[in-house]
Protein backbone atom coordinates (compact mmCIF):
# COMPACT_ATOMS: atom_id res chain seq x y z
CA UNK A 1 0.00 0.00 0.00
CA UNK A 2 2.82 2.34 0.90
CA UNK A 3 4.51 1.45 -2.38
CA UNK A 4 1.36 2.32 -4.29
CA UNK A 5 1.11 5.62 -2.53
CA UNK A 6 4.70 6.47 -3.37
CA UNK A 7 4.06 5.53 -6.97
CA UNK A 8 0.95 7.69 -7.09
CA UNK A 9 2.68 10.72 -5.64
CA UNK A 10 5.63 10.19 -7.96
CA UNK A 11 3.25 9.99 -10.89
CA UNK A 12 1.57 13.15 -9.74
CA UNK A 13 4.76 15.17 -9.48
CA UNK A 14 5.93 13.78 -12.83
CA UNK A 15 2.68 14.94 -14.39
CA UNK A 16 2.95 18.38 -12.83
CA UNK A 17 6.55 18.94 -13.88
CA UNK A 18 5.97 17.34 -17.28
CA UNK A 19 2.93 19.46 -18.08
CA UNK A 20 4.78 22.66 -17.21
CA UNK A 21 7.71 21.60 -19.40
CA UNK A 22 5.34 20.67 -22.21
CA UNK A 23 4.38 24.33 -22.65
CA UNK A 24 8.00 25.16 -23.42
CA UNK A 25 8.12 22.13 -25.73
CA UNK A 26 5.04 23.43 -27.56
CA UNK A 27 6.75 26.81 -27.84
CA UNK A 28 9.78 25.17 -29.43
CA UNK A 29 7.50 23.11 -31.65
CA UNK A 30 6.35 26.39 -33.18
CA UNK A 31 9.77 28.04 -33.45
CA UNK A 32 12.05 25.03 -34.00
CA UNK A 33 9.87 22.49 -35.85
CA UNK A 34 7.58 24.86 -37.75
CA UNK A 35 9.54 28.08 -38.32
CA UNK A 36 12.89 26.22 -38.36
CA UNK A 37 14.58 28.74 -36.08
CA UNK A 38 16.52 27.51 -33.05
CA UNK A 39 15.51 30.10 -30.47
CA UNK A 40 18.25 30.15 -27.84
CA UNK A 41 16.61 32.91 -25.82
CA UNK A 42 14.33 30.24 -24.30
CA UNK A 43 16.20 30.03 -20.96
CA UNK A 44 16.08 33.76 -20.36
CA UNK A 45 12.49 34.02 -21.53
CA UNK A 46 11.41 31.22 -19.17
CA UNK A 47 13.05 33.08 -16.27
CA UNK A 48 11.47 36.34 -17.48
CA UNK A 49 8.05 34.71 -17.35
CA UNK A 50 8.75 33.30 -13.89
CA UNK A 51 9.98 36.60 -12.50
CA UNK A 52 7.41 38.89 -14.10
CA UNK A 53 4.73 36.40 -13.07
CA UNK A 54 6.11 36.23 -9.54
CA UNK A 55 6.26 40.00 -9.14
CA UNK A 56 2.73 40.44 -10.49
CA UNK A 57 1.34 37.67 -8.26
CA UNK A 58 2.98 39.43 -5.35
CA UNK A 59 1.43 42.73 -6.40
CA UNK A 60 4.83 44.38 -6.58
CA UNK A 61 4.83 44.96 -10.32
CA UNK A 62 4.08 48.46 -11.66
CA UNK A 63 0.32 49.12 -12.05
CA UNK A 64 -0.49 46.30 -9.61
CA UNK A 65 -0.83 48.31 -6.41
CA UNK A 66 -4.61 48.82 -6.40
CA UNK A 67 -5.59 45.52 -8.02
CA UNK A 68 -7.70 43.02 -6.08
CA UNK A 69 -5.50 40.14 -4.82
CA UNK A 70 -7.89 37.57 -6.30
CA UNK A 71 -7.09 38.82 -9.79
CA UNK A 72 -3.32 38.86 -9.38
CA UNK A 73 -2.65 35.15 -10.16
CA UNK A 74 -4.44 35.51 -13.49
CA UNK A 75 -2.85 38.86 -14.34
CA UNK A 76 0.43 37.16 -13.52
CA UNK A 77 -0.11 34.63 -16.35
CA UNK A 78 -1.20 37.39 -18.71
CA UNK A 79 1.72 39.68 -17.98
CA UNK A 80 4.22 36.83 -18.20
CA UNK A 81 2.91 35.99 -21.67
CA UNK A 82 2.99 39.64 -22.70
CA UNK A 83 6.60 40.04 -21.62
CA UNK A 84 7.49 36.74 -23.27
CA UNK A 85 6.00 37.99 -26.52
CA UNK A 86 8.02 41.20 -26.18
CA UNK A 87 11.19 39.20 -25.73
CA UNK A 88 10.29 37.13 -28.81
CA UNK A 89 9.68 40.33 -30.73
CA UNK A 90 13.16 41.52 -29.81
CA UNK A 91 14.75 38.25 -30.99
CA UNK A 92 12.89 38.51 -34.30
CA UNK A 93 13.82 42.17 -34.69
CA UNK A 94 17.51 41.32 -34.29
CA UNK A 95 17.42 38.56 -36.88
CA UNK A 96 15.08 40.07 -39.46
CA UNK A 97 15.91 43.77 -39.37
CA UNK A 98 19.37 44.07 -37.87
CA UNK A 99 21.27 41.38 -39.75
CA UNK A 100 22.13 39.30 -36.68
CA UNK A 101 22.32 35.54 -37.20
CA UNK A 102 19.32 33.81 -35.64
CA UNK A 103 21.37 31.72 -33.18
CA UNK A 104 23.34 34.76 -32.10
CA UNK A 105 20.16 36.85 -31.77
CA UNK A 106 18.80 34.29 -29.29
CA UNK A 107 22.03 34.13 -27.29
CA UNK A 108 22.38 37.91 -27.12
CA UNK A 109 18.80 38.36 -25.91
CA UNK A 110 19.25 35.48 -23.45
CA UNK A 111 22.27 37.18 -21.90
CA UNK A 112 20.59 40.58 -21.83
CA UNK A 113 17.52 39.12 -20.14
CA UNK A 114 19.60 38.22 -17.07
CA UNK A 115 20.03 41.92 -16.30
CA UNK A 116 16.42 42.66 -17.18
CA UNK A 117 15.24 39.91 -14.83
CA UNK A 118 17.44 41.19 -12.00
CA UNK A 119 16.15 44.72 -12.61
CA UNK A 120 12.53 43.53 -12.44
CA UNK A 121 13.30 41.95 -9.04
CA UNK A 122 14.93 45.28 -8.05
CA UNK A 123 18.29 43.62 -7.56
CA UNK A 124 17.25 40.81 -5.26
CA UNK A 125 18.09 37.37 -6.63
CA UNK A 126 14.80 35.77 -5.60
CA UNK A 127 11.08 36.52 -5.57
CA UNK A 128 8.97 34.56 -3.11
CA UNK A 129 5.20 34.34 -3.44
CA UNK A 130 4.74 31.97 -0.49
CA UNK A 131 2.19 34.26 1.16
CA UNK A 132 0.25 35.14 -2.00
CA UNK A 133 -2.45 33.39 -3.91
CA UNK A 134 -1.59 31.48 -7.06
CA UNK A 135 -3.81 29.77 -9.61
CA UNK A 136 -2.94 26.57 -7.76
CA UNK A 137 -3.95 27.76 -4.28
CA UNK A 138 -7.17 29.19 -5.73
CA UNK A 139 -8.11 25.85 -7.32
CA UNK A 140 -7.19 24.01 -4.17
CA UNK A 141 -9.68 26.23 -2.34
CA UNK A 142 -12.25 25.50 -5.02
CA UNK A 143 -11.80 21.73 -4.78
CA UNK A 144 -11.68 21.63 -0.97
CA UNK A 145 -13.44 18.53 0.37
CA UNK A 146 -13.71 16.84 -3.03
CA UNK A 147 -11.54 13.92 -4.19
CA UNK A 148 -10.02 16.26 -6.81
CA UNK A 149 -8.26 18.24 -4.09
CA UNK A 150 -4.89 16.47 -4.34
CA UNK A 151 -4.94 16.64 -8.12
CA UNK A 152 -5.95 20.27 -8.47
CA UNK A 153 -2.54 21.35 -9.81
CA UNK A 154 -2.58 18.58 -12.42
CA UNK A 155 -6.08 19.60 -13.48
CA UNK A 156 -5.17 23.29 -13.87
CA UNK A 157 -2.04 22.47 -15.80
CA UNK A 158 -3.75 19.91 -18.03
CA UNK A 159 -6.42 22.47 -18.82
CA UNK A 160 -3.89 25.15 -19.78
CA UNK A 161 -1.81 22.70 -21.84
CA UNK A 162 -4.95 21.48 -23.62
CA UNK A 163 -5.90 25.08 -24.41
CA UNK A 164 -2.47 25.78 -25.88
CA UNK A 165 -2.58 22.53 -27.91
CA UNK A 166 -6.01 23.35 -29.33
CA UNK A 167 -4.91 26.89 -30.12
CA UNK A 168 -1.82 25.61 -31.96
CA UNK A 169 -3.84 23.01 -33.83
CA UNK A 170 -6.28 25.54 -35.22
CA UNK A 171 -3.72 28.30 -35.61
CA UNK A 172 -1.47 26.15 -37.80
CA UNK A 173 -4.39 25.57 -40.18
CA UNK A 174 -5.07 29.26 -40.73
CA UNK A 175 -3.43 31.14 -43.54
CA UNK A 176 -1.10 32.83 -41.06
CA UNK A 177 -0.14 29.48 -39.52
CA UNK A 178 0.44 27.94 -42.94
CA UNK A 179 2.53 30.96 -43.93
CA UNK A 180 4.69 30.40 -40.84
CA UNK A 181 5.09 26.72 -41.75
CA UNK A 182 5.99 27.63 -45.33
CA UNK A 183 8.61 30.09 -44.09
CA UNK A 184 10.28 27.27 -42.20
CA UNK A 185 9.72 24.74 -44.96
CA UNK A 186 10.82 26.58 -48.10
CA UNK A 187 12.53 29.92 -47.79
CA UNK A 188 12.87 30.36 -51.56
CA UNK A 189 9.16 29.85 -52.13
CA UNK A 190 8.17 32.35 -49.49
CA UNK A 191 10.53 34.98 -50.88
CA UNK A 192 8.86 34.69 -54.30
CA UNK A 193 5.34 34.66 -52.88
CA UNK A 194 3.30 37.41 -51.34
CA UNK A 195 4.17 36.25 -47.82
CA UNK A 196 6.46 38.59 -45.92
CA UNK A 197 8.94 36.32 -44.10
CA UNK A 198 9.78 39.11 -41.66
CA UNK A 199 6.14 39.20 -40.56
CA UNK A 200 5.78 35.42 -40.21
CA UNK A 201 9.06 35.13 -38.26
CA UNK A 202 7.99 37.93 -35.93
CA UNK A 203 4.53 36.49 -35.26
CA UNK A 204 5.86 32.96 -34.68
CA UNK A 205 8.57 34.08 -32.27
CA UNK A 206 6.18 36.30 -30.31
CA UNK A 207 3.67 33.47 -29.86
CA UNK A 208 6.29 30.87 -29.11
CA UNK A 209 8.01 33.01 -26.49
CA UNK A 210 4.72 33.88 -24.84
CA UNK A 211 4.24 30.14 -24.24
CA UNK A 212 7.76 29.79 -22.89
CA UNK A 213 7.13 32.65 -20.47
CA UNK A 214 3.78 31.11 -19.52
CA UNK A 215 5.63 27.91 -18.59
CA UNK A 216 8.06 29.91 -16.48
CA UNK A 217 5.22 31.76 -14.77
CA UNK A 218 3.37 28.52 -13.95
CA UNK A 219 6.57 27.07 -12.56
CA UNK A 220 6.97 30.14 -10.33
CA UNK A 221 3.37 29.95 -9.12
CA UNK A 222 3.69 26.20 -8.60
CA UNK A 223 6.90 26.34 -6.58
CA UNK A 224 5.87 29.67 -4.99
CA UNK A 225 9.15 31.29 -5.87
CA UNK A 226 11.36 32.24 -8.77
CA UNK A 227 15.01 33.09 -9.00
CA UNK A 228 17.12 34.46 -11.78
CA UNK A 229 18.57 31.05 -12.68
CA UNK A 230 15.24 29.21 -12.88
CA UNK A 231 15.49 29.00 -16.68
CA UNK A 232 18.98 27.62 -16.95
CA UNK A 233 19.04 24.57 -19.22
CA UNK A 234 15.34 24.73 -20.03
CA UNK A 235 16.01 24.93 -23.78
CA UNK A 236 17.91 21.63 -23.77
CA UNK A 237 15.31 19.87 -21.62
CA UNK A 238 12.56 21.12 -23.93
CA UNK A 239 14.50 20.13 -27.04
CA UNK A 240 15.09 16.66 -25.60
CA UNK A 241 11.35 16.31 -24.94
CA UNK A 242 10.55 17.64 -28.41
CA UNK A 243 12.85 15.13 -30.08
CA UNK A 244 11.40 12.26 -27.99
CA UNK A 245 7.89 13.31 -28.98
CA UNK A 246 8.99 13.64 -32.58
CA UNK A 247 10.27 10.06 -32.77
CA UNK A 248 6.91 8.74 -31.55
CA UNK A 249 4.70 10.83 -33.82
CA UNK A 250 6.89 11.47 -36.85
CA UNK A 251 4.60 10.49 -39.69
CA UNK A 252 1.25 11.53 -38.30
CA UNK A 253 -1.09 14.47 -38.81
CA UNK A 254 -0.59 17.84 -37.18
CA UNK A 255 -2.93 17.10 -34.25
CA UNK A 256 -1.00 14.04 -33.15
CA UNK A 257 2.31 15.77 -33.68
CA UNK A 258 1.21 18.52 -31.28
CA UNK A 259 -0.04 15.92 -28.80
CA UNK A 260 3.31 14.16 -29.24
CA UNK A 261 5.06 17.20 -27.79
CA UNK A 262 3.16 16.75 -24.52
CA UNK A 263 3.87 13.02 -24.58
CA UNK A 264 7.56 13.78 -25.16
CA UNK A 265 7.68 16.08 -22.15
CA UNK A 266 5.93 13.48 -19.95
CA UNK A 267 8.20 10.65 -21.15
CA UNK A 268 11.26 12.77 -20.47
CA UNK A 269 10.04 13.58 -16.95
CA UNK A 270 9.18 9.92 -16.28
CA UNK A 271 12.63 8.74 -17.33
CA UNK A 272 14.13 11.41 -15.13
CA UNK A 273 11.97 10.50 -12.13
CA UNK A 274 12.81 6.81 -12.51
CA UNK A 275 16.50 7.65 -12.75
CA UNK A 276 16.19 9.67 -9.54
CA UNK A 277 14.61 6.65 -7.80
CA UNK A 278 17.67 4.67 -8.78
CA UNK A 279 19.72 7.20 -6.85
CA UNK A 280 20.85 9.34 -9.74
CA UNK A 281 21.80 12.69 -8.20
CA UNK A 282 19.38 15.49 -9.12
CA UNK A 283 22.15 17.58 -10.64
CA UNK A 284 22.46 15.04 -13.44
CA UNK A 285 19.19 16.33 -15.02
CA UNK A 286 20.98 18.65 -17.39
CA UNK A 287 23.59 16.09 -18.47
CA UNK A 288 20.76 13.63 -19.18
CA UNK A 289 18.87 16.18 -21.27
CA UNK A 290 22.04 17.04 -23.21
CA UNK A 291 22.68 13.36 -23.84
CA UNK A 292 19.13 12.81 -25.10
CA UNK A 293 19.41 15.73 -27.54
CA UNK A 294 22.76 14.41 -28.79
CA UNK A 295 21.41 10.88 -29.24
CA UNK A 296 18.14 12.02 -30.82
CA UNK A 297 20.08 13.89 -33.51
CA UNK A 298 23.00 11.48 -33.84
CA UNK A 299 21.12 8.18 -34.11
CA UNK A 300 19.00 9.10 -37.18
CA UNK A 301 22.11 10.69 -38.73
CA UNK A 302 24.27 7.58 -38.34
CA UNK A 303 21.52 5.14 -39.38
CA UNK A 304 20.88 7.13 -42.57
CA UNK A 305 24.60 7.19 -43.28
CA UNK A 306 25.13 3.45 -42.75
CA UNK A 307 21.97 2.66 -44.71
CA UNK A 308 23.35 4.63 -47.66
CA UNK A 309 26.73 2.92 -47.41
CA UNK A 310 25.08 -0.49 -47.21
CA UNK A 311 22.92 0.35 -50.21
CA UNK A 312 25.94 1.21 -52.36
CA UNK A 313 28.06 -1.70 -51.20
CA UNK A 314 25.20 -4.08 -52.00
CA UNK A 315 24.81 -2.46 -55.39
CA UNK A 316 28.54 -2.94 -56.07
CA UNK A 317 28.34 -6.55 -54.97
CA UNK A 318 25.38 -7.29 -57.21
CA UNK A 319 27.15 -5.64 -60.16
CA UNK A 320 30.31 -7.71 -59.56
CA UNK A 321 28.34 -10.90 -59.24
CA UNK B 1 0.83 47.00 -68.92
CA UNK B 2 4.53 46.62 -68.10
CA UNK B 3 6.81 49.57 -68.74
CA UNK B 4 10.51 49.45 -68.10
CA UNK B 5 12.23 52.80 -68.56
CA UNK B 6 16.01 53.18 -68.84
CA UNK B 7 16.75 50.60 -66.15
CA UNK B 8 20.31 49.65 -65.17
CA UNK B 9 21.57 47.21 -62.59
CA UNK B 10 25.17 46.62 -61.55
CA UNK B 11 26.29 43.75 -59.33
CA UNK B 12 29.11 44.36 -56.85
CA UNK B 13 29.67 47.99 -57.92
CA UNK B 14 33.12 49.38 -57.20
CA UNK B 15 34.74 45.98 -56.75
CA UNK B 16 36.82 43.78 -59.04
CA UNK B 17 33.75 41.64 -59.68
CA UNK B 18 31.68 44.58 -60.89
CA UNK B 19 29.22 43.37 -63.51
CA UNK B 20 26.76 45.50 -65.43
CA UNK B 21 23.90 43.00 -65.63
CA UNK B 22 21.28 45.31 -67.12
CA UNK B 23 22.35 48.31 -69.22
CA UNK B 24 19.93 51.15 -69.78
CA UNK B 25 17.15 48.79 -70.80
CA UNK B 26 13.74 50.02 -71.92
CA UNK B 27 10.89 47.70 -72.72
CA UNK B 28 7.15 47.77 -73.05
CA UNK B 29 4.71 44.87 -72.90
CA UNK B 30 1.03 45.16 -73.75
CA UNK B 31 -1.75 43.44 -71.89
CA UNK B 32 -2.28 39.86 -73.04
CA UNK B 33 1.09 39.51 -74.75
CA UNK B 34 2.96 36.20 -74.34
CA UNK B 35 6.60 37.09 -74.77
CA UNK B 36 9.35 34.49 -75.08
CA UNK B 37 12.79 35.66 -73.99
CA UNK B 38 15.98 34.12 -75.39
CA UNK B 39 19.67 34.89 -75.10
CA UNK B 40 23.00 33.36 -74.19
CA UNK B 41 23.99 32.56 -70.61
CA UNK B 42 24.76 35.75 -68.74
CA UNK B 43 22.79 37.93 -71.16
CA UNK B 44 20.69 39.21 -68.24
CA UNK B 45 17.41 37.32 -68.78
CA UNK B 46 16.97 36.07 -65.22
CA UNK B 47 18.27 39.36 -63.84
CA UNK B 48 15.62 41.19 -65.85
CA UNK B 49 12.95 38.98 -64.25
CA UNK B 50 14.45 39.58 -60.83
CA UNK B 51 14.34 43.33 -61.48
CA UNK B 52 10.69 43.15 -62.53
CA UNK B 53 9.66 41.04 -59.54
CA UNK B 54 11.67 43.01 -57.00
CA UNK B 55 14.37 40.49 -56.09
CA UNK B 56 16.93 43.10 -57.12
CA UNK B 57 16.52 46.86 -56.82
CA UNK B 58 17.67 48.82 -59.85
CA UNK B 59 20.48 51.41 -59.83
CA UNK B 60 18.42 53.83 -61.90
CA UNK B 61 15.37 53.90 -64.11
CA UNK B 62 11.70 53.16 -63.52
CA UNK B 63 9.43 50.12 -63.61
CA UNK B 64 5.70 50.61 -64.08
CA UNK B 65 3.00 47.99 -63.84
CA UNK B 66 -0.39 49.12 -65.16
CA UNK B 67 0.76 52.70 -64.84
CA UNK B 68 1.80 52.35 -61.19
CA UNK B 69 5.44 52.98 -60.34
CA UNK B 70 6.63 49.82 -58.58
CA UNK B 71 10.37 50.60 -58.70
CA UNK B 72 10.61 50.76 -54.91
CA UNK B 73 7.84 48.37 -53.95
CA UNK B 74 9.13 45.37 -51.94
CA UNK B 75 9.18 41.91 -53.52
CA UNK B 76 6.39 40.36 -51.43
CA UNK B 77 4.00 43.20 -52.30
CA UNK B 78 4.76 42.94 -56.01
CA UNK B 79 4.15 39.18 -55.73
CA UNK B 80 0.45 39.87 -55.28
CA UNK B 81 0.31 40.89 -58.94
CA UNK B 82 3.33 39.13 -60.40
CA UNK B 83 3.47 35.32 -60.47
CA UNK B 84 6.83 33.62 -60.84
CA UNK B 85 8.17 30.16 -61.66
CA UNK B 86 11.79 29.06 -61.49
CA UNK B 87 13.84 26.40 -63.21
CA UNK B 88 14.19 24.46 -59.96
CA UNK B 89 10.87 22.67 -59.27
CA UNK B 90 11.80 22.53 -55.55
CA UNK B 91 11.69 26.32 -55.24
CA UNK B 92 8.00 26.91 -55.81
CA UNK B 93 6.22 24.89 -53.13
CA UNK B 94 6.64 23.81 -49.52
CA UNK B 95 7.55 20.07 -49.40
CA UNK B 96 6.45 19.51 -45.80
CA UNK B 97 2.95 20.78 -46.45
CA UNK B 98 0.12 19.12 -48.34
CA UNK B 99 -1.00 20.04 -51.86
CA UNK B 100 -4.14 21.57 -50.41
CA UNK B 101 -2.21 23.67 -47.89
CA UNK B 102 0.16 24.91 -50.58
CA UNK B 103 -2.74 25.89 -52.82
CA UNK B 104 -4.55 27.60 -49.97
CA UNK B 105 -1.50 29.70 -49.18
CA UNK B 106 -1.20 30.65 -52.85
CA UNK B 107 -4.91 31.49 -53.07
CA UNK B 108 -4.23 34.14 -50.46
CA UNK B 109 -7.75 35.32 -49.76
CA UNK B 110 -10.07 35.26 -46.77
CA UNK B 111 -7.73 36.96 -44.32
CA UNK B 112 -4.95 35.68 -42.10
CA UNK B 113 -7.17 33.63 -39.81
CA UNK B 114 -9.22 31.88 -42.46
CA UNK B 115 -8.96 28.14 -43.01
CA UNK B 116 -9.55 25.99 -46.10
CA UNK B 117 -13.24 26.05 -46.92
CA UNK B 118 -15.30 23.57 -48.89
CA UNK B 119 -15.57 25.90 -51.88
CA UNK B 120 -11.78 26.40 -51.82
CA UNK B 121 -11.36 22.63 -51.92
CA UNK B 122 -13.71 22.32 -54.90
CA UNK B 123 -11.91 25.07 -56.77
CA UNK B 124 -8.54 23.37 -56.10
CA UNK B 125 -9.88 20.04 -57.29
CA UNK B 126 -11.16 21.57 -60.49
CA UNK B 127 -7.87 23.32 -61.28
CA UNK B 128 -5.79 20.25 -60.45
CA UNK B 129 -7.90 17.89 -62.53
CA UNK B 130 -7.26 20.11 -65.59
CA UNK B 131 -3.61 19.02 -65.34
CA UNK B 132 -4.55 15.39 -65.97
CA UNK B 133 -1.93 14.21 -63.48
CA UNK B 134 -4.29 12.77 -60.88
CA UNK B 135 -3.19 15.35 -58.31
CA UNK B 136 -6.81 16.15 -57.45
CA UNK B 137 -7.06 12.81 -55.62
CA UNK B 138 -3.89 13.48 -53.64
CA UNK B 139 -4.79 16.81 -52.06
CA UNK B 140 -3.75 15.64 -48.61
CA UNK B 141 -0.40 14.24 -49.73
CA UNK B 142 2.76 16.10 -48.86
CA UNK B 143 4.20 18.01 -51.81
CA UNK B 144 7.62 16.53 -51.07
CA UNK B 145 6.28 13.20 -52.38
CA UNK B 146 5.59 14.58 -55.88
CA UNK B 147 7.89 14.27 -58.90
CA UNK B 148 9.63 17.32 -60.34
CA UNK B 149 7.12 17.63 -63.17
CA UNK B 150 4.12 17.29 -60.87
CA UNK B 151 5.62 19.86 -58.54
CA UNK B 152 6.25 22.31 -61.35
CA UNK B 153 2.70 21.85 -62.63
CA UNK B 154 1.41 22.46 -59.09
CA UNK B 155 3.53 25.60 -58.84
CA UNK B 156 2.00 26.79 -62.11
CA UNK B 157 -1.48 26.31 -60.67
CA UNK B 158 -0.41 28.08 -57.48
CA UNK B 159 0.96 31.05 -59.44
CA UNK B 160 -2.19 31.40 -61.55
CA UNK B 161 -4.87 30.53 -58.97
CA UNK B 162 -5.61 34.23 -58.77
CA UNK B 163 -4.72 35.27 -62.30
CA UNK B 164 -1.69 37.57 -61.89
CA UNK B 165 -1.26 40.74 -63.95
CA UNK B 166 2.08 39.38 -65.10
CA UNK B 167 3.43 35.83 -65.13
CA UNK B 168 7.20 35.34 -65.24
CA UNK B 169 8.45 31.89 -66.26
CA UNK B 170 12.20 31.44 -65.86
CA UNK B 171 13.03 28.28 -67.85
CA UNK B 172 10.46 26.48 -65.78
CA UNK B 173 10.68 23.27 -67.85
CA UNK B 174 14.47 23.10 -68.22
CA UNK B 175 14.98 20.71 -65.28
CA UNK B 176 12.27 18.28 -66.42
CA UNK B 177 12.61 15.26 -68.71
CA UNK B 178 11.54 16.02 -72.32
CA UNK B 179 8.13 14.32 -72.08
CA UNK B 180 7.17 16.03 -68.84
CA UNK B 181 8.59 19.33 -70.09
CA UNK B 182 6.31 19.17 -73.12
CA UNK B 183 3.31 18.41 -70.93
CA UNK B 184 4.05 21.29 -68.56
CA UNK B 185 4.59 23.63 -71.53
CA UNK B 186 1.22 22.66 -72.94
CA UNK B 187 -0.48 23.26 -69.59
CA UNK B 188 1.32 26.60 -69.44
CA UNK B 189 0.08 27.82 -72.79
CA UNK B 190 -3.44 26.58 -72.01
CA UNK B 191 -3.54 28.48 -68.72
CA UNK B 192 -2.07 31.62 -70.26
CA UNK B 193 -4.61 31.51 -73.10
CA UNK B 194 -7.65 30.73 -70.93
CA UNK B 195 -6.90 33.47 -68.42
CA UNK B 196 -5.64 35.92 -71.06
CA UNK B 197 -2.51 36.40 -68.96
CA UNK B 198 0.35 38.70 -69.80
CA UNK B 199 3.33 36.40 -69.68
CA UNK B 200 7.10 36.45 -70.17
CA UNK B 201 8.93 33.15 -70.57
CA UNK B 202 12.66 32.58 -70.68
CA UNK B 203 13.63 29.55 -72.70
CA UNK B 204 16.77 28.04 -74.14
CA UNK B 205 14.81 26.24 -76.81
CA UNK B 206 14.75 28.61 -79.79
CA UNK B 207 12.15 26.57 -81.61
CA UNK B 208 9.66 26.71 -78.75
CA UNK B 209 10.51 30.41 -78.35
CA UNK B 210 9.09 30.90 -81.84
CA UNK B 211 6.27 28.33 -81.54
CA UNK B 212 4.86 29.61 -78.27
CA UNK B 213 3.50 33.03 -77.54
CA UNK B 214 2.95 36.18 -79.53
CA UNK B 215 6.29 37.96 -79.37
CA UNK B 216 9.97 36.99 -79.06
CA UNK B 217 12.79 39.13 -77.71
CA UNK B 218 16.49 38.32 -77.59
CA UNK B 219 18.80 39.67 -74.91
CA UNK B 220 22.54 40.24 -75.04
CA UNK B 221 24.87 42.01 -72.63
CA UNK B 222 22.11 43.30 -70.44
CA UNK B 223 19.91 44.72 -73.14
CA UNK B 224 17.24 43.68 -75.61
CA UNK B 225 18.77 43.46 -79.08
CA UNK B 226 16.01 41.81 -81.10
CA UNK B 227 12.24 42.09 -80.84
CA UNK B 228 9.87 40.24 -83.15
CA UNK B 229 6.10 40.09 -83.23
CA UNK B 230 3.20 39.82 -85.64
CA UNK B 231 3.77 38.78 -89.26
CA UNK B 232 7.50 39.23 -89.11
CA UNK B 233 7.66 36.69 -86.31
CA UNK B 234 5.24 34.29 -87.97
CA UNK B 235 7.65 33.72 -90.83
CA UNK B 236 10.78 33.61 -88.70
CA UNK B 237 12.90 30.47 -88.48
CA UNK B 238 15.58 29.53 -85.96
CA UNK B 239 18.18 30.14 -88.68
CA UNK B 240 16.92 33.69 -89.29
CA UNK B 241 17.11 34.30 -85.58
CA UNK B 242 20.74 33.20 -85.38
CA UNK B 243 21.68 35.21 -88.45
CA UNK B 244 20.21 38.43 -87.13
CA UNK B 245 21.85 37.81 -83.78
CA UNK B 246 25.24 37.60 -85.52
CA UNK B 247 24.58 40.84 -87.40
CA UNK B 248 23.31 42.64 -84.34
CA UNK B 249 25.88 41.60 -81.77
CA UNK B 250 28.81 41.04 -84.13
CA UNK B 251 29.51 37.69 -82.60
CA UNK B 252 28.51 34.13 -83.32
CA UNK B 253 25.98 32.68 -80.94
CA UNK B 254 28.44 30.49 -79.13
CA UNK B 255 26.10 28.78 -76.79
CA UNK B 256 25.96 25.02 -77.18
CA UNK B 257 22.77 24.69 -75.21
CA UNK B 258 20.98 27.08 -77.53
CA UNK B 259 22.35 25.64 -80.76
CA UNK B 260 21.58 22.09 -79.85
CA UNK B 261 18.03 22.69 -78.87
Amino acid sequence: MEFLETLLSLGQSTLEQGLITSLTVLALFLSYSMLNVCDLSTDGCYALGAIVGGMVAKGEFPLMSGVSPALLPFLSLLFAMLFGAMSGFLVSLLQTRMGINSLLAGIVVNTGLYSVNMAIMKGSPLVSIARNDTVFTLTKKLFKGTPLYDWSAVIVLALIVALVCVFLFFFLRTRLGLAIRATGDNDAMVKASSINPIMTTTVALCISNSFTALAGCLMAQFSKSADVNVGSGVVTIALASLLIGHTFFKKTGMGLRIFGMVVGALVFRTVYTVALRFNMPAYMLKAVSSLIVILAVFVPYITAKTAKRRHFSEERRSKNA
Amino acid sequence: MLDIRNVSLTFDPGTMDEKKAIRNLSFHADKGEFITVIGANGAGKSTLFSVISGGNRVDCGQILLDGNDITNVPEHIRSRRIGRLFQDPMKGSAPGMTIEENLFLAAGHGGWFAGVSKSDRERFRERLSALGMGLEDRMNHKVGLLSGGQRQALTLIMATLNPPDLLLLDEHTAALDPGTAEKVLKVTSDIVRENKLTCMMITHNMQSALDLGTRTVMMDHGNIILDYSGDERAHLTVNDLMKSFREKSGAALNNDRMLLS
